[in-house]
């Protein structure tokens, strides 16, 4: 299979040039295959989270390479990064962010929106992807109307909207009660297997990352362990 | 993005804070309300002005006497207003006025140009009685030429002919008001009948040819008395003046009625060529003569200068008012910060997160816009009837209003748009 995400050696630095610089990833190497589900674990402080923005093409590596399905992100401008995460990758947050005074259905829509697919085709997707998250008679629901699980099941369908190449998930059960986690772990579970979705997952906890396939620790800035999961 | 799109975006996000955006619609409203209703209310008046102006004979000279400019004019108008007094054409003698014979003569040199003369001679306060009933009059001598600029209504009997305008018999024409006054409203018993009418001390009695429908003078706002009291005109020919006034017919003004196709400003210049001779000996008074056209269009590019400096001053409202807009843009800015954020990772360029926010201020402004120019036309109706005159809404003036509202929005809300736009995803994201 595939490399989807290819990592190489990526370098990245706060306050370059202040005297308060700051290095938070010393040079992280990382491959994930096409239809993996990986897990990135490690304690806060760790560099986890400026891990997940370098990979969701949120910020650019100081040095480094970094190649998503093809694409140079490494040497992207502001609006091709835009394009990527819109049609590269799916993210989910751990505070759902669903626009608010948004319904589900217009919230699933949204990304569609930015890439420019008109209006009945948007609509045909949203509705079939709330369906595949079991949400389909929620579609004209506000945000504010629905519970955390919900909102976060929403987020996944609109995660998934253009089909992008990973869904990079940040602590989604981490507002959750362990009962609706486990319904989004396990709709997580089948758009890996049936979908065949490349998923990163970033969490804290070992118990969630041990169900995935991989499992990769890092502390200050380093990843210091690999280890297969699949529970 | 689409426009559609971002338009009921902005949409949805005033209905979700209705007060607010009312609010900072107001000051939009108030600016452009107050534009309208200066525009519409300067239009109207203008319009009545000309209107006005037109129906008085926009074509026809107006010859009149004026004093004569002395070299020390200016020490003698300090003068005039310290002590008081106008000693302008209350020192008109015998020899200043325009005489039958000058009139006669100008129309026999441009007998091309003019269609008639209008003379008006006023003899002043009279009083025609009958069976112990008196009426009112005010007595004018009056030529041919009187009733082409001055129309009246005929109820019953005939115009002067011009065999009574020549002979100078004693023929009037009189109101309904005298009718119902002294002949109980009967007008077929009033043609005909002779009444002693005085006036300036003398006596003579007119036979009356003809009634006229009075008018009440609303341009002047008052009237004399009420009912059947009131003072109205009564026409006599100019040659049966001397009933009541002896020696010559003098005038101090005359209105020139020209032939259709003549050009009016040509004729002034040949009219004040005409009377130079006459006055060139006379020390105090000189003849001046011109045209309403030229007084219309002086009047009506001064109120244009005071409806567009008005309209200025209430521009300004419109300034404050789009201060606001981008102080609330860059409210709402701040308090969107995640939602920036989110809209970003889902892969939305700056330029779209700029376009959202910018359509929103448009929409703000021009909602504001239209509400200000609904209430700026009502607001304008309602001044001009108030003054008295017929309210026209200035459809170019209410498209430029909303052309200018809109730019206001895009030029206050680009700052907070580009603010959202050039945010970085990440802050934004976590932003608390």
């Amino acid at each position: 299979m595939d490399s989807i995400i290819k990592l190489t050696n990526i370098v990245k630095k706060f306050y370059i040039g202040e005297p308060n610089e700051l290095e938070i990833l010393h040079g992280i190497s990382l491959e994930v295959k096409e239809g993996e589900f990986v897990s990135i674990v490690g304690p806060s402080g760790s560099g986890k989270s400026t891990l997940m923005n370098m990979i969701g093409a949120l910020d650019r590596p100081t040095s480094g390479d970094y190649i998503l399905d093809g694409i140079d992100v490494g040497r992207a401008d502001d609006t091709e990064l835009s394009k990527i995460r819109n049609q590269k990758i799916g993210f989910v947050f751990q505070t759902y962010n669903l626009i608010p005074k948004t319904n589900a259905i217009k919230n699933i829509e949204l990304p569609m929106l930015y890439a420019g697919m008109e209006r009945s085709k948007r609509i045909a997707r949203a509705k079939e992807l709330l369906e595949l998250v079991e949400m389909g008679d929620r579609a004209k629901h506000l945000p504010e109307e629905l519970s955390g699980g919900q909102k976060q099941r929403v987020a996944i369908a609109r995660a998934m909207a253009n089909d992008p190449a990973i869904i990079l998930a940040d602590e989604p059960t981490g507002a959750l009660d362990s009962k609706t986690g486990r319904l989004v772990m396990d709709l997580f579970h089948k758009l890996n297997k049936e979908q065949k979705k490349t998923i990163v997952l970033i969490t804290h906890s070992n118990e969630l990352a041990a169900e995935t396939d991989r499992i990769i620790s890092i502390k200050d800035g380093l990843i210091i362990n690999e280890e297969k999961g699949g529970k | 993005m689409l426009l559609v799109e971002n338009i009921i975006l902005a949409i949805n996000s005033l209905l979700s804070n209705k007060m607010r955006a009312l609010l900072t619609m107001l000051g939009i409203i108030i600016g452009i309300g107050a534009v309208i209703a200066i525009i519409t209310v300067g239009d109207s008046l203008t319009l009545s002005v000309s209107e006005n102006m037109q129906s008085m004979g926009a074509n026809d000279v107006y010859v009149m006497i004026n004093p004569k400019k002395a070299e020390d004019e200016e020490s003698k108008v300090i003068e005039g207003a310290s002590y008081g007094t106008f000693d302008t054409i209350s020192n008109v003698t015998e020899n200043d006025y325009i005489t039958e014979e000058m009139i006669k003569e100008l129309c026999d040199q441009f007998s091309n140009d003019i269609y008639a003369v209008n003379l008006q001679y006023s003899i002043g306060n009279g009083q025609a009685e009958k069976s112990n009933n008196i009426s009112n009059l005010n007595i004018y001598g009056v030529s041919a030429g009187y009733f082409i600029t001055n129309k009246i209504d005929l109820l019953g009997g005939h115009m002067f002919s011009e065999e009574e305008f020549n002979s100078g018999k004693n023929v009037a024409l009189v109101s309904d008001k005298l009718v119902n006054k002294l002949f109980e409203g009967d007008i077929k018993k009033a043609i005909g009948s002779e009444i002693p009418v005085s006036a300036n001390g003398q006596l003579g009695n007119f036979t009356i040819v003809g009634v006229y429908e009075y008018q009440q003078n609303y341009m002047m706002g008052m009237t004399m008395g009420s009912g059947d009291d009131v003072t109205s005109n009564m026409y006599i020919p100019l040659k049966a003046s001397n009933t009541f006034k002896h020696g010559d017919i003098n005038f101090e003004y005359i209105q020139i009625i020209t032939k259709v196709g003549v050009d009016s400003d040509k004729l002034v210049t040949k009219v004040k060529n005409f009377f130079e001779p006459y006055y060139k000996t006379n020390r105090n008074f000189e003849i001046s003569a011109f045209t309403m056209g030229s007084m219309v269009s002086m009047m009506t590019d001064m109120l244009s200068t005071i409806t567009l400096a008005i309209s200025i001053v209430a521009g300004i409202a419109l300034v404050v008012g789009g201060i606001g807009v981008m102080n609330i843009m860059l409210v709402s800015v701040t308090e969107r910060t995640r939602e920036i954020g989110t809209r970003k990772a889902l892969g939305a360029k700056n330029s779209s997160i700029r376009t959202q926010f910018i359509v929103e201020a448009m929409i703000i402004c021009l909602i504001g816009g239209a509400i200000g120019v609904a209430l700026g036309i009502g607001g304008g109706i309602l001044a001009s009837n108030l003054l008295g005159y017929p309210a026209k809404p200035s459809i170019s003036g209410i498209i430029i209003s909303l052309l200018f509202s809109m730019t206001i929005g895009v030029f206050f809300g680009y700052y907070p748009a580009n603010k959202a736009a050039k945010m970085n995803p990440i802050d934004a994201l976590r932003y608390e």
